[in-house]
């Protein structure tokens, strides 16, 4: 199975890579979005086939060091 | 007087530490991050600037579990003082021994220039020598110098004194270069032994490169 891991910062804490982007969204006229966060994507291939045990491991894995939870949330897809 | 500085893979200020250190008459030794014990003489742990891990993941992520820092935390929580110098400041805030985190410049730019920062507090061995309100010349070399933390916190630490210098311009004016909180450059733990800022002290050590007011900040731990 497939752990799909998203990792962004904490809404209200600034996230400037987000904003560089919306900026440049914006002056390609792409008028229509009102906001931007950048984050990043870890896939795991885990060798784990109980979904309840996976999800449990990998929150671990996300609270030690996939994320830094100061600043960023995490959110965990199993495929 | 012993100082050890940590050696990770990519980190690339061991050398100029160990050269400031050694210049104010301290015994150094650099300490593989492989190692897992710290030289037992110790007197004060450098995790010095550089790349750790090529900033993977997140500045200092990858080495808060380099064998060494097992002996870095119980160094640590037994009292012993420790000295995190730009990338050594993400590593102690990743490792959970300083609070708040380090996130990317605001302009998004890697920032390397001379800047001016102020000494809030100096109660405390880093700063002893210098006075609340002075201000000095020291070099920031970051892309992650950004420091956070979130309001509980930041109240903390200004109950605490735990801030110990903020950026500003030369007349101590709030002048903030990457968007961190307060205009944090370095903070310290709550007991006042494990002291993190994201300047470079040990390249400010001669007035002909620039500045020597590093010189007064390294002094502070080689007569504690």
């Amino acid at each position: 199975m497939k752990a799909i891991i998203n990792v962004s910062l904490k809404a209200g804490v600034l996230d400037s890579q987000g904003k560089a982007v919306h900026h440049a969204l914006d002056s390609l006229h792409f008028s229509g979005v009102e906001d931007v966060r950048v984050g990043k994507q870890i896939v795991l291939q885990l060798n784990e086939t109980d979904k309840q045990k996976a999800m449990k491991d990998v929150t671990q894995m996300c609270e030690e060091l996939l994320a830094n939870t100061v600043i960023e949330d995490y959110e965990i897809e199993l495929v | 007087m012993k100082v050890s500085i940590l050696q990770f893979p990519g980190t690339n200020c061991e050398y100029d530490t160990q050269h400031a250190f050694e210049q104010l008459g301290a015994k150094t030794e650099i300490v593989w991050h492989k190692s897992e014990s710290i030289p037992a003489d110790t007197s004060l742990l450098v995790v010095a600037g550089g790349f750790s891990y090529g900033d993977y993941l997140r500045s200092g992520a990858i080495a808060k579990f380099s064998p060494v820092m097992k002996a870095v935390a119980e160094y640590a929580n037994n009292g012993g003082k420790v000295l995190g110098i730009c990338n050594g400041f993400q590593v102690l805030t990743e490792a959970g021994l300083l609070p708040g985190a380090l996130k990317r410049n605001n302009g998004l730019h890697f920032i390397s220039k001379h800047h001016t920062l102020k000494v809030v507090n100096n109660d405390n061995i880093f700063l002893e020598k210098l006075n609340n309100g002075d201000v000095v010349n020291i070099p920031i070399a970051h892309h992650d110098g950004n420091y956070f933390i979130d309001a509980d916190g930041l109240k903390e630490l200004e109950v605490n004194n735990q801030i110990l210098l903020k950026y500003t311009d030369e007349n101590g004016d709030i002048k903030n270069p990457n968007g961190s909180v307060e205009s944090i450059a370095g903070v310290c733990n709550k007991e006042k032994t494990v002291f993190g800022l994201m300047p470079h002290p040990e390249r400010a050590m001669e007035s002909i490169l620039g500045s020597d007011d590093g010189v007064k900040m390294l002094q502070g731990f080689l007569e504690a």
